[in-house]
């Protein structure tokens, strides 16, 4: 089992949908047993990765490999290959748990074609672990592409009023940069035969010979690469895809979407955009590559947070504040430091667990009163206790309070970012200041006061199963918050290797560095004394 | 020094019973909420005075070092280095540490006798509410909060207690969640306080870049060595942005707004959080960074002017407002305003005096004025009280002990330390502090003028409560008044400790306190200098007794005013300048400008600003804009089609491909004419054929 946990961890949620596929429709009961089932299978049998990769962090390189270049299509050079490091590591776990979650909570939900939604809801959980876990990019794509199809369908069929174009929006905005991305892996791929007479997609080899195409190429290169992840994360001014598909898809494929799907965005700029493109990158050559990712990032943060506060439908709320959320992920990852990286990482893991959390929040209001607008609601704490406890909880963690896991993500990338530009620092943070204001008003219209609308008086409160939804994810909120060490020292190796890559002088003591920086860059509030 | 060793215990004792609180606290009884709750704060206390005590020795015997007891990393690893401002790079951490010197010591005896008190006290007031456990939950929550601030040996952990503070003091404002009001004012508490929080993130973000960690005793041992200069820019920006934060946390202006309101919280916790423990955190904070302060002057002047104009701003409010809590939150404002004067003037240590003593006498008043609100049965509003002294005594004598304490009456706790942060005002060689000096007199004069009103419009004059009202009031049970007279003995005799050698005493309390800003005093001599010959005795003695005469000056005003208070009494500004009243009983209107300007709820004529317009803005851009790009996208990819769906039905198509096959077709018409397959006609056209062909044969 040691030798092949990738495969099995990847194939068991298709598993699950082949042997859905032998039952019969009608058994909508046995079909949400069996769906459970295996998606819980799925994350139990990705828990021994846990103690076996923490043994392994400090290697370097990618571990648990399982396949080898070249091995499936040989003639173009192609191969089932597979291997994990830190950051695929957590991403993994991160899937596996929400995939789980996700199907827990539909088990009410979903009440028309339940065969079908189970289905695809498992292929899709099978291509986001196969897209973490590809090193090779022909599979690569193959999962990426293939991850498509089943989202499209979820918020296609289970949508609501607006889905069809809803879904459209997504699959055609996807594909377009997914398009971009491929033209450019090609390019690679021709490149690398060019420069070792080899045919390989194979992204370890690939890691030797990308870095070293010249700029003028690489940074046409890198951009069409930077569309398909920036349309994915998404960063500002591609976004508008994403609060169309969240206000559309069922509850649990808005958690998936935002839990984990928008992470092949930043997972993407992590594992490919950076150690591909170091020339690219370099901060002194060229900063305004960097200046524009980063800018893109902060005008993401706040004015997504802005947007957030004026919204009269919760989901969009919550949709909106992904992008200010998302937006400190990229200026972590384009601070091009180790906190930055280290912090966005994290930041990205919390997303899942606090974003995933206010999905399932909202989707447990919707089921029982089907309606999202924030006007319907008000003093929901009188009849829900329970529910308004753990939103309280959820809200506090996303909002970056400390001993919360959003903190220590929000804090490290800041500070990460500081390092590089206090200006970057000091304009991203009243994005934090925002946060607190939408989520805290939106608390206040939903939760507090007296009970007004009488359709809200007997709302029954969270059943054992929602409970069960949540648990995890407030475990690990607290976890993350109070003992976060161990998932840095997990990230700490793929970071320094990455920032080894790109920034190979960052981290050289430089000796005698006088006089003190100008005055001139001095922050904003130093300009009164 | 096995209390030392487990410092950590104290703010993990009250968190443990949150915890128990939260989980079972709606199935237990009120007297099993009492035992966890109060049970853990007085072993908390018992616990820090335990230790406090064993720290004495540890000093001793350390050379006055601080005791510090590092856990764990917390945030960070060693692995992930950044670089810094030095050159060198350094891993960014930060641990779940603790330290204990006489500066967190003051402030964890305080904070958790004080808070033991309130505790004891709540049990009486809270005793008819419902939701007991949840309020005890809260405060326990609180309590752990604050004691990690104070305990923290870096700024993360100081934070972190910072922030909980903050989110207790959200949850207890708003504790009655059902009042609109309440859970607004809960929201602004929040949020205003977060505004000042960025500013502290950027601050520590900034000081981890300058010293490569956020230890305290790191940065202070780097700021002492001599290496920075004083004056260094980089110190202005730390401390100005360190400071920003503290305006939030300590109501300062200009984001003391939150505090007024945050009286929406029941009275127990404005006494605890609002007046004598988690405001004065802005206090701590600069205390704790005092190395950094001294290095930069500019700052100073900052904190001693935001000090000082906060005092007077907001005590010449609370002359006017006829809310009980409401003219003691101003009053509140104002005091906090006094210490960042004293630290500002670089006298750090009467800040923190002030601090201590303040703790006391406001805890006293608030928990008063809670006793009186319950005696009346709800009623807040001093123009329905009155003659009050007789029906309820032991609140009556204490807030008037608390009252003669806090106005500057000599003899008691408030006069020896307002008076030095007065005094060390007036010693700076910079003629701009002998301004600041003046605001803080006319200021001692208002806060006088203020509690002497609130005590003659409450407890004496003649009463103006309705009948039933009058009926109502009784003494509160001993749950509340024996902390009140605790409190009040505190309010005496806490001042001795820093009695001045001017007065025959030896400042004890500024003794304990100078390893902590020993260095300070030799440094900031160099940045605030003082005027050593003018420290003499005869001007000394001459500005004590100008005090005395601000004391009694606000007391003998109050009460030719509101001595014989009757039904439609007469303000005595209201009647001098009407104007003045009506701006200040409007607390200078700023409430409503923050409202037009920054949160946007109001609109500024058709135009809505703030943060809410600029959302409304974002979201029209947003959906018109850059969806409306996408949208215009497909469409025009769909006007495309259709076009090419034209072009190829009816150029491709129809011209190029059909057009032949029609061409042919009319070109093949008139020979199709011969091939109509009709046997008849075929037999025909034979005929004819043949009759013709021999007709021309014939021929």
């Amino acid at each position: 089992m040691y030798n092949h946990i990738l495969s099995i961890v990847l194939f068991t949620p298709l598993l699950g949908a082949l042997v859905l596929l032998l039952i019969p429709k009608e058994q909508k009961n046995a079909i949400r047993w069996v769906a459970n089932l295996f998606s819980l299978a799925g994350l139990l049998i990705s828990l021994p990765l846990i103690p076996w990769f923490w043994a392994l962090r400090t290697q370097s390189g990618f571990k648990f490999i399982e396949g080898a270049p070249n091995t499936w299509i040989p003639s173009i050079g192609a191969g089932y290959y597979l291997g994990i490091d830190g950051i695929s590591f957590l991403l993994i776990m991160l899937t596996t748990l929400l995939g789980w979650i996700s199907i827990l909570s539909s088990w009410n939900a979903i009440q028309d074609r339940v065969k079908e939604y189970y289905v695809w809801f498992l292929v899709l959980q099978t291509g986001m672990l196969g897209v973490f876990m590809a090193l090779d990019f022909f599979l690569f794509f193959v999962f990426w592409e293939a991850m498509l199809v089943p989202m499209y369908l979820l918020i296609g069929i289970w949508g609501g009023p607006r889905k069809l174009y809803a879904a459209i929006k997504f699959f055609l905005y996807t594909l377009l940069g997914s398009v971009l991305m491929l033209l450019a892996i090609l390019f690679l791929y021709f490149h690398h035969h060019t420069v070792t007479g080899a045919y390989t997609f194979s992204i370890p080899e690939l890691y030797q010979t990308a870095p070293q195409i010249p700029y003028h190429y690489a940074i046409w290169l890198f951009l069409a690469f930077f569309i398909g992840f920036a349309i994915k994360v998404p960063m500002f001014p591609f976004h508008t895809w994403l609060p169309d598909a969240h206000v559309e898809a069922p509850t649990a494929g808005s958690v998936i979407l935002a839990g984990v799907l928008l992470k092949m965005g930043t997972y993407g700029f992590m594992r490919f955009s950076l150690p591909f493109f170091p020339q690219v990158l370099d901060p002194i050559a060229h900063p305004a590559v960097r200046g524009t990712i980063i800018t893109l990032s902060i005008i993401g943060i706040i004015y997504g947070a802005l947007v957030s506060l004026v919204q009269k439908d919760m989901k969009k709320l919550v949709a909106y504040s992904s992008v200010s959320h998302l937006g400190f992920c990229t200026l972590g990852i384009f601070a091009l430091n180790q906190a930055g990286l280290s912090g966005s990482l994290l930041q990205q893991i919390n997303h899942g667990i606090s974003t995933g959390a206010l999905f399932l929040i909202v989707g447990i209001l919707y089921e029982r009163r089907h309606t999202r607008e924030i006007a319907e609601y008000g003093g929901i704490s009188n009849v829900m206790p329970v529910y308004a406890t753990i939103t309280m909880i959820m809200f506090l963690s996303s909002m970056g309070l400390p001993l919360l896991n959003g903190f220590i993500g929000e804090f490290t990338i800041l500070q990460g970012a500081f390092i590089e530009s206090k200006a970057w620092a000091a304009w991203a943070i009243p994005g934090v200041v925002l946060a607190a204001s939408y989520l805290l008003w939106l608390y206040q219209r939903v939760f507090f006061g007296p009970v007004n609308n009488p359709k809200n008086e007997k709302l029954q409160d969270l059943t054992p199963r929602e409970v069960l939804c949540f648990v995890p994810l407030i475990l690990l909120a607290f976890w993350i918050g109070l003992y976060p060490k161990p998932i840095f020292q997990i990230m700490d190796q793929p970071v320094q290797q990455i920032v080894q890559t790109v920034r190979p002088d960052l981290n050289k003591p430089v000796l005698a560095q006088t006089p003190i920086p100008s005055a001139a860059q001095a922050l904003p509030v130093e300009a009164g004394k | 020094m096995f209390f030392l060793n487990h410092i950590w215990v104290i703010p993990l004792m009250p968190i443990a019973s949150a915890a128990v609180m939260f989980f079972f606290g709606r199935r237990l009884s009120k007297q099993a909420v009492n035992a966890f709750c109060v049970g853990t704060i007085v072993l908390a206390f018992a616990w820090s005075c335990l230790a406090v005590y064993q720290y004495s020795s540890y000093a001793a015997a350390h050379d006055n070092a601080p005791f510090e007891k590092v856990l764990f990393t917390w945030a960070g690893s060693d692995g992930v280095m950044l670089p810094t401002h030095s050159g060198h790079p350094a891993p960014f951490k930060a641990e779940a540490g603790f330290l204990l010197d006489p500066l967190s010591a003051i402030w964890l005896l305080f904070v958790t006798g004080v808070g033991m008190l309130i505790h004891i006290y709540s049990t009486g007031y809270m005793a008819h509410e419902g939701g007991y456990y949840r309020f005890f939950g809260y405060l326990n929550l609180f309590m752990f909060s604050m004691l990690t601030l104070i305990l923290g040996n870096n700024y993360a952990m100081l934070f972190v207690g910072w922030e909980g503070v903050g989110l207790c003091s959200y949850l207890l404002i708003g504790f009655y969640f059902q009042r609109h009001s309440a859970s607004t004012a809960a929201n602004k508490a929040f949020i205003v306080n977060r505004i000042g929080d960025a500013s502290f993130l950027m601050g520590m973000f900034t000081i981890f870049w300058y010293f490569g960690t956020y230890r305290f005793t790191d940065i202070t041992s780097v700021a002492r060595s001599g290496q920075i200069a004083i004056g260094d820019p980089w110190m202005i920006a730390i401390t100005l942005l360190l400071f920003g934060g503290a305006c939030g946390k300590s109501a300062q202006l200009p984001l003391y707004v939150w505090l007024p309101d945050a009286m929406e919280g029941p009275t127990p916790v404005s006494a605890l959080i609002h007046a004598a423990t988690m405001v004065t955190a802005g206090v701590y904070m600069v205390a704790r960074s005092n190395a950094l302060f001294v290095l930069a002057p500019p700052s100073m002047k900052v904190v001693a002017i935001v000090g000082a104009l906060t005092a007077i701003f907001a005590a010449s409010i609370g002359l006017v407002q006829n809310d009980i809590k409401r003219v003691l939150a101003y009053s509140t404002v104002s005091q906090l305003g006094y210490m960042f004067l004293a630290l500002g003037v670089g006298a750090f240590a009467a800040g923190v005096f002030h601090v201590f003593t303040h703790a006391f006498f406001k805890a006293l008043l608030f928990l008063g004025a809670g006793s009186v609100i319950h005696a009346m049965g709800g009623e807040q509003d001093m123009r329905n009280m009155g003659a009050l002294a007789k029906k309820i005594p032991t609140t009556f004598k204490t807030m008037f002990i608390a009252t003669l304490a806090i106005a500057g009456i000599p003899g008691l706790a408030g006069f020896f330390s307002k008076d030095e942060i007065l005094w060390q005002t007036w010693s700076r060689n910079d003629g701009a502090f002998r301004a600041l000096w003046v605001i803080g007199f006319i200021t001692a004069v208002m806060t006088s003028f203020y509690m002497f009103r609130l005590i003659y419009l409450t407890f004496f004059s003649q009463s103006r409560m309705s009948h039933e009202a009058e009926h109502h009031v009784h003494e509160s049970p001993k749950s509340m008044t024996v902390p009140l007279m605790v409190l009040a003995f505190c309010s005496v005799f806490a001042g001795y400790l820093g009695l001045p050698p001017s007065l025959g005493g030896t400042n004890r309390f500024e003794k304990f306190l100078h390893p902590v800003f020993a260095a300070e005093a030799h440094q900031s001599a160099e940045a605030v200098p003082a005027k050593e010959e003018e420290h003499a005795p005869p001007i000394e003695y001459g500005l004590m007794l100008l005090s005395i005469g601000a004391g009694f000056g606000g007391w003998w005003l109050a009460s030719r005013a509101y001595g014989k208070a009757g039904k439609g009494y007469v303000e005595p500004i209201d009647a001098a300048a009407q104007a003045v009243y009506t701006t200040l009983l409007n607390k200078y209107y700023v409430g409503e400008g923050y409202d037009y300007l920054f949160t946007g709820r109001k609109k500024l004529g058709p135009i809505r600003l703030g943060a809410i317009g600029l959302g409304e803005a974002s979201w029209k851009f947003d959906a018109n804009v850059i969806d409306g790009t996408v949208n215009g996208a497909g469409w025009i990819t769909r006007l495309s089609a259709a076009f090419s769906n034209w072009w190829d039905k009816w150029v491709i198509d129809g011209v190029l491909v059909n057009g032949p096959a029609i061409l042919a077709k009319m070109v093949s018409y008139p020979v199709r004419l011969f091939e109509w397959g009709l046997v008849q006609w075929y037999a025909l056209v034979m005929v004819v054929g043949l009759v013709g062909f021999v007709w021309y044969a014939i021929r």
